[in-house]
C-alpha cells in the first residue's frame, strides 16, 4: 500500500521515505490448521481406543493415590498424632500442602478469568486443562485442613449450620474466612470449567451419536444440556461466560490473600507482615504457571499438539513465570529489608534464623528454585528448548512447596520462648499422604484427558486463520488477529 | 439420526431441582427433629434395680435431695449406698420384697447397680457444687423429680441447653434457700427480672462461654 499517500498535510517529508517494519502477530494455531482439523484432533483424543500409556500411567497414579487413602485411613482410625506435629510446631505439612495445592490452582483461574477479560487470545489453547488443574488442585488442597481436624465427621462444623450445640463459627478467625474463600473458589472454578465445556460436550455428543455409540452420546448429551449451537444459544453463552469471568477475576486475588491472612493476621514474627497478600498471590500464580507448564508440555508431546500449543504459547507462559517469579524474589528481599528497617528485634531474628538457622537448607532451596530458576526464561534459547522448560517448571513447583514450608516451619520452630524451641520433621505417614496427593491429582487429570474435551474447540476455532473473513487474501503472517 | 432424548427430558432439570429441594427439606426436618437430644435423650426412663419412687419419698414424705445425694453441694453427684436406705428401712417395711436387693447389698457390701439416667459425656467438665451453691435449682436440669415414680430425663442436656443458661443466667436463678425446693419459683418469676439481674451482679455470677470452660 502506498504509505506516503496517507501522510497528513504538513508532516515532515522524511516520513514518506520511511518504510515501517512489518511486525507480524504470532499465529495462535500453527500450519494454518482449520476447523475440521481441530475437531478431529481434540475429539479424536476421547474417541480413540484407550492407549496403553494411559493405562500404565493410570495404574501408577492409582497406586500412588492409594498412599493418601492409606495415610488418611490410618490417621482417622488412630488420631492426628500420627502426623509429626509437636509443640511448638502444631501445624506444618498439612498447611504447607494445603497452601501449595491451592496456590497451584491460581494459574487456572488467572488464565480463564483475567486473561479472558483482557482478551489474551493465547489462553484458548491452555485454559481448559488449566481449569481442570485448578479444580483437581482444590480437591487435593481440601484434604489437608479437613483431615487435620482429626475427627472428620465434625468437618461440617466449618460451615455455619444451625445445630443443637448452639455454637457459631468464629468469624474473627482467618481460618473461617478460608472456608468461604476456598469453597467459593472451588464452586466458581467448577462452574467456569463446566460452562466453558458445554459447546464442546455437544460436539462430543453429536459425534458419538453419529458413530452409533449411544451410551456415551447420552452421557455427553446430559452434560451438554441440549446445546444446539443456535445463535441465541451462543449469545446467551457468551454473556454467561463473561459474567462468570467477572465473578472469577477477583477470586484470583482474594483466595490467596485470605490464605495469606492465616499467617499475616497472627502475631508471630515472620508471619505478621503486610506484604503477605500480594506476595502470596504472586507466588500462587508463579507456582500455578509452573504446574501448567509441567502438565501442558507432556500433553503437547504425547498428542502432537504443537500446532495448538505453539512456541508462542510456551513463550507467554514462561514470561509470566519469569515476571511472577521475580516478584516473589522481590518479596523475599523486601521481607529482609523491612525486618531490618522495622528494627523489631524479634522480626530481625526470625529472618536471620530463616536464612542461617536450622532450616537454612530449605531456605536456600527455596531461593534457588524460585528466584534463580525463572531467570533462565529471559533467554529465548531456553524458552525454545521444551524439555528444559519442563525441567525448570519442576524446579518452580518444588521451590514453591519449600517457600510455604520455610514460612511455616521456621517461624513456629523458633517461638518467643527459647525454652520451647523445637525442630519439626514430618512423620512417615505425613510424607506418604502428601506424596499420594500427586497420585490423586494424576488420576483425576488422566480421567479428564480421557473423557473431556481437553481444549476449548469452539474458542480455538475463533483464533484460526480460517476464522478471519478475508483469510484468503491476507499475506501470510499479517493476520490482524492473534 | 433419531433424537437422543425424549421431549419430556426438557422438564427433567426442573423436576430434579424440585425433587432435591423436597428431599433436602425432609432431611433437614428429620434430622432437626429426630437426631437432636431433644428427641434422643428426653424421655429416657430406664428400669432401675430397685423400684424407688421419688414421688413417694420426696413429694409425699418431704425428703431433701441432699439426704441421699449427699455430696451434691461439695463435690459431684453421688448415688446413695444401701446404708442410706437402711437408715429407715431397717425399721420400716423390713420384709418388703421390693427391698430385697437393698438388703442384699447392705449385707454383702456389693453396690446396687443403679442405671445412670442423666449421662454427661466424658469430654464435658461439669461440677454440681458450683451450680447448686450459686442458685441453679435441681429442677432446672432434672425437672420435677419429686413427681416422678420412675426417674425420667426431662431436659435435653445438649450443649445448646447448657449454653442457653450460661448466656442468660438471670432468668433461671433461685434464692439459695430454694435451690433444693423443686416446686419453688425462680427469682425472676417471683420478684421480676430486675431483681434477678441484681442477684447475678451481687453473686458475681459469670458462667463461662468459652470452649475451655467446659471442654477442658
Amino acid at each position: 500500500m502506498p504509505h506516503a499517500a496517507q501522510l497528513p498535510a504538513g508532516a515532515p517529508a522524511i516520513l514518506g521515505e520511511v518504510r515501517p517494519a512489518s511486525l507480524p502477530r504470532a499465529q495462535l494455531v500453527g500450519h494454518g490448521r482449520g476447523f475440521s482439523w481441530i475437531t478431529e484432533k481434540i475429539c479424536g483424543i476421547a474417541e480413540e481406543k484407550t492407549p496403553p500409556w494411559w493405562w500404565w500411567c493410570f495404574g501408577v497414579a492409582c497406586v500412588i493415590a492409594s498412599f493418601t487413602v492409606a495415610g488418611l485411613t490410618y490417621l482417622v482410625s488412630t488420631g492426628v498424632g500420627v502426623w509429626g506435629h509437636r509443640s511448638p510446631v502444631n501445624w506444618a505439612w498439612d498447611i504447607v500442602n494445603f497452601v501449595f495445592w491451592i496456590g497451584i490452582g491460581h494459574a487456572g483461574t488467572l488464565i480463564s478469568a483475567i486473561l479472558c477479560l483482557l482478551r489474551q487470545k493465547w489462553r484458548t489453547s491452555i485454559n481448559r486443562s488449566a481449569e481442570a488443574m485448578t479444580i483437581f488442585a482444590v480437591v487435593c488442597a481440601a484434604i489437608f485442613p479437613v483431615f487435620h481436624l482429626g475427627r472428620i465427621w465434625y468437618s461440617w462444623f466449618l460451615f455455619p449450620l444451625p445445630n443443637s450445640n448452639i455454637v457459631w463459627q468464629n468469624y474473627r478467625s482467618p481460618l473461617e474466612w478460608d472456608v468461604f474463600a476456598v469453597s467459593t473458589y472451588g464452586t466458581v472454578s467448577v462452574l467456569f470449567w463446566y460452562v466453558g465445556m458445554i459447546p464442546d460436550l455437544a460436539t462430543f455428543r453429536d459425534r458419538f451419536a453419529a458413530a452409533g455409540r449411544n451410551m456415551r452420546a447420552k452421557i455427553y448429551g446430559v452434560f451438554a444440556m441440549g446445546w444446539r449451537g443456535s445463535a441465541r444459544h451462543w449469545s446467551n453463552y457468551e454473556m454467561a461466560y463473561l459474567i462468570l469471568a467477572g465473578i472469577a477475576a477477583p477470586l484470583v486475588l482474594s483466595v490467596h490473600t485470605i490464605v495469606s491472612f492465616d499467617f499475616a493476621v497472627s502475631l508471630l514474627p515472620g508471619w505478621h507482615t503486610t506484604i503477605f497478600p500480594p506476595y502470596f498471590v504472586a507466588g500462587a500464580i508463579f507456582s500455578g504457571f509452573g504446574m501448567v507448564l509441567t502438565l501442558a508440555l507432556p500433553l503437547r508431546a504425547v498428542y502432537r499438539l504443537e500446532d495448538l500449543i505453539t512456541q508462542y504459547h510456551i513463550d507467554c507462559m514462561c514470561k509470566i513465570t519469569l515476571a511472577t517469579g521475580t516478584m516473589v524474589g522481590y518479596a523475599y528481599a523486601m521481607e529482609f529489608f523491612i525486618a531490618w528497617y522495622g528494627a523489631n528485634p524479634y522480626e530481625g531474628f526470625a529472618f536471620i534464623n530463616r536464612a542461617f538457622g536450622p532450616y537454612a537448607w530449605a531456605y536456600w532451596i527455596m531461593v534457588t528454585c524460585n528466584v534463580v530458576t525463572p531467570q533462565f526464561f529471559w533467554f529465548k534459547k531456553v524458552r525454545q528448548c521444551t524439555w528444559l522448560v519442563w525441567v525448570l517448571s519442576l524446579f518452580v513447583n518444588c521451590g514453591m512447596w519449600f517457600e510455604r514450608f520455610v514460612i511455616i516451619a521456621t517461624s513456629l520452630a523458633r517461638d518467643f520462648l527459647p525454652s520451647s524451641w523445637g525442630y519439626y520433621s514430618p512423620s512417615v505417614v505425613e510424607i506418604f499422604t502428601f506424596f499420594g496427593t500427586f497420585g490423586v491429582f494424576s488420576v483425576l487429570f488422566l480421567l479428564f484427558i480421557r473423557f473431556c474435551p481437553i481444549m476449548a474447540m469452539a474458542e480455538l476455532k475463533a483464533v484460526t486463520p480460517q476464522a478471519i473473513p478475508d483469510a484468503g487474501h491476507a499475506p501470510p503472517g499479517e493476520s490482524p488477529h492473534g | 439420526m433419531p433424537a437422543l432424548f425424549q421431549k419430556s427430558a426438557n422438564r427433567l432439570p426442573l423436576q430434579l431441582i424440585l425433587y432435591l429441594c423436597v428431599v433436602a427439606c425432609v432431611a433437614t426436618a428429620g434430622v432437626t427433629y429426630y437426631m437432636t437430644p431433644k428427641y434422643t435423650r428426653v424421655g429416657y426412663a430406664p428400669i432401675q434395680p430397685v423400684p424407688y419412687s421419688h414421688a413417694k419419698h420426696v413429694g409425699e414424705l418431704g425428703l431433701d435431695c441432699r439426704y441421699c445425694h449427699s455430696t451434691i453441694d461439695t463435690a459431684g453427684a453421688a448415688v446413695p449406698t444401701a446404708q442410706t436406705c437402711m437408715n429407715c428401712h431397717s425399721q420400716i417395711r423390713t420384709a418388703s420384697p421390693a427391698l430385697a436387693s437393698v438388703r442384699a447389698s447392705f449385707e454383702t457390701g456389693r453396690p446396687i447397680p443403679w442405671v445412670h439416667v442423666h449421662v454427661m459425656p466424658s469430654f464435658v467438665y461439669f461440677d454440681h457444687s458450683v451450680h447448686v451453691n450459686r442458685g441453679v435449682g435441681c429442677v432446672e436440669c432434672h425437672g420435677k423429680v419429686n413427681e416422678m415414680d420412675v426417674v425420667t430425663q426431662r431436659k435435653p442436656m445438649s450443649m445448646g441447653f447448657c449454653l442457653d443458661c450460661h448466656r442468660a443466667p438471670a432468668e433461671r436463678m433461685r434464692e439459695r434457700k430454694d435451690v433444693f425446693n423443686l416446686d419453688s419459683p425462680t427469682i425472676a418469676e417471683a420478684k421480676g427480672i430486675l431483681v434477678a439481674r441484681e442477684f447475678i451482679r451481687e453473686w458475681k455470677i459469670s458462667p463461662p462461654q468459652s470452649c475451655s470452660g467446659c471442654h477442658r
